[in-house]
């Protein structure tokens, strides 16, 4: 039955109208494969079976009785940094190792009422601060493509599980390019959406002014499915749009011809490792093949990003992470002076990279330092957004590397904080202004996967997948799974 | 520009002081170990020094950008609705009394 786990989402749901599977068979034929192959990748850090199939007998019932929707039976991954209730919600972290929700993220709600199934939990950097799943703080998940390299992260659980044909899709979050790094590295597509398009209710904080949920697919079609199911207004989150519903598919085998891509030169600079400009090369050369017209543009100030993200990000992490005292939910260490209970307690409960940015945020924000720091970045942000303002004047969509390297080796980076944060370093200027992207596979460097990005403005997730699907269909790029994890 | 960088101007690895380390851990109510301290003042001196880059930017007309959203975002309804249920929510604490959460005594007995 493993054949059934290589089906996209679209070609999934064909199959269960047509009645050639159930969704108990998919749902189990997933379940088999992550039991033979999760112990290799730790993709998942919880497999929810028992829920998993009892979803799937009530999608098999709902497709029977004709009212299935794009998503029924279709059996996902969720990262664990998403709230669901009555499932265990760890965030990698020690600090919620027996945490239990008591009640659903909006996308989660979304994607139960949709008739989705739960596969389980995926593996992710704690606190979803990482770019190789190597802060995980149970164990570290690998890449499907070679075992003794990094999948990228945060969300490198959920790509890994994609990637390796354990979940149909999954779900992510994207703070600096939590979904976009590890899309590219595993070889899968990811799209972080526009802040605000989708809901954080239920999305356990790391940088509110940056995180967004998004998909993590095996195809561009799927990644507009389920962006479709998760997108739309939610009272629960102050900064959730109103937004009419939207057809992120509408723009599907229509002609790119006349399509202005922007190449920014600044994300061709030293550090990118030439095999993957080579490949981004051939991307944008079939892009003009296609009759689209790319535009060399500049956004001046994309050097100052790394800095600006790892001020302001740790700066709201420090804050967010506040609630972990050991008072609501999570660990304790007992002490009877309730300062030195907060204190211990969080000292146990968090792992190196977390603490690190706690100190560093901390530090941003602290008397006599703010304005260096904190506010400095918070204006460097403005800059930085006015340079995509300026730059979508003269054209429709960006065009780069998702990563500047292919998937580096376990142990390469962890011991050097700012050679991991490099890794970061073309994916953090969407988040800081605010804007879709999204990584789609676009070639091979030495077997390892190569990932492009495309950044689109404000709202413009319909041009991006319009542009990403008519790639896909001319690059005959295809998923397929890595012989090597089968 | 008041406090470019905390770090001991004299210190060629750009270390940070491990004064201003006690006092950003107790600020966080962070306890850490010695090997710790001693890895943060080395880690955190590079990566602000890395950030220093940011000086070089001429910002004193620049609004500070906090959001990023333009549109107006629309205001919910101010209305009374049922909280999550008291026990599931107290179930995760590491200590409840009485409907409560409970920590250790803050004021003398």
């Amino acid at each position: 039955m493993s054949q059934l786990c290589s089906l996209s989402l679209a070609e999934t749901r064909a199959g269960l109208d047509a009645g050639e599977f159930s969704s108990l068979e998919v749902t189990c034929a997933y379940l088999e494969r992550i039991e033979a192959l999760n112990p290799g990748l730790g993709a998942y850090l919880l497999v929810t079976d028992e829920l998993a199939k009892e979803q799937a007998r009530a999608a098999d019932k709902r497709i029977a009785a004709g009212s299935a929707g794009p998503l029924t039976g279709v059996p996902i991954a969720l990262k664990d940094v998403l709230a669901t209730r009555g499932i265990r919600t760890t965030c990698a972290s020690r600090m919620l190792s027996e945490f239990v929700p008591p009640y659903d993220a909006f996308v989660v709600e979304r994607l139960r009422e949709a008739g989705a199934v739960f596969l389980g939990k995926a593996n992710m950097d704690e606190f979803a601060m990482g770019s190789s799943n190597e802060n995980s703080a149970f164990y570290p998940v690998r890449n499907p493509w070679d075992l003794d390299r990094v999948p990228g992260g945060s969300s490198g659980g959920s790509a890994a599980a994609v990637a390796a044909d354990l979940a149909v899709a999954a779900l992510g979050s994207d703070t600096g390019g939590s979904i976009r790094q590890p899309a590219a590295l595993c070889g899968t597509v990811g799209l972080k959406p526009t802040y605000g398009r989708v809901s954080r209710y239920g999305l356990v904080a790391f940088a509110s002014s940056l995180d967004q949920i998004g998909p993590i697919t095996k195809t561009v079609r799927d990644a507009a499915t389920l962006l479709g199911a998760i997108a739309g207004h939610d009272p629960r989150d102050s900064t959730s749009l109103s937004l009419a519903p939207e057809d992120f598919e509408s723009g599907f085998g229509r002609s790119i011809a006349g399509l202005r891509i922007g190449v920014p030169v600044e994300y061709f600079a030293a550090g990118l490792d030439p095999r993957v400009e080579s490949a981004v090369m051939d991307a944008i050369a079939l892009f003009a093949d296609l009759g689209a017209e790319p535009v060399r543009v500049s956004l001046p100030h994309t050097r100052y990003a790394l800095s600006t993200y790892y001020l302001l990000a740790p700066a709201e992490a420090s804050s967010n992470l506040a609630r972990f005292h050991g008072v609501r939910y999570g660990l304790r260490v007992e002490d009877d002076d309730v300062d030195a209970m907060m204190s211990r307690t969080r000292g146990a409960g968090f792992g190196a990279e977390v603490k690190r940015r706690i100190m560093l945020g901390t530090y941003a924000l602290s008397a006599g330092y703010y304005d260096a720091f904190y506010l400095k970045a918070q204006k460097a942000r403005t800059l930085i957004r006015a340079d995509f303002d300026q730059a979508f004047e003269q054209c429709d969509l960006l065009l780069a590397a998702t990563s500047p390297t292919t998937a580096f080796e376990l142990g390469e980076r962890s011991d050097d904080p700012l050679s991991m944060y490099l890794s970061d370093v073309l994916t953090i200027p969407a988040n800081i202004a605010g804007l879709p992207a999204m990584s789609i596979p676009c070639g091979f460097a030495e077997g390892l996967p190569v990932g492009m990005q495309l950044i689109g403005g404000e709202l413009q997730e319909g041009t991006l997948l319009q542009a990403a699907n008519a790639f896909e269909r001319a690059a005959h790029v295809a998923h397929r799974a890595p012989a090597r994890a089968v | 520009m008041r406090g470019k960088l905390a770090t001991t101007d004299n210190d060629p690895q750009n270390r940070l002081d491990a004064a201003t380390i006690d006092h950003v851990a107790r600020l966080a109510r962070l306890e850490l170990g010695d090997d710790e301290k001693r890895r943060l003042q080395a880690e955190l001196g590079q990566i602000l020094a890395h950030f220093a880059d940011l000086e070089e930017l001429a910002t004193d007309q620049i609004a500070p950008t906090a959001m990023v959203v333009r549109t107006e975002l629309p205001l919910r309804e101010d209305a009374a609705k049922p909280s999550l249920p008291r026990d599931e929510v107290l179930s995760n604490a590491p200590e409840s009394r009485a409907g409560f959460f409970a920590v250790p005594a803050v004021l003398d007995q």
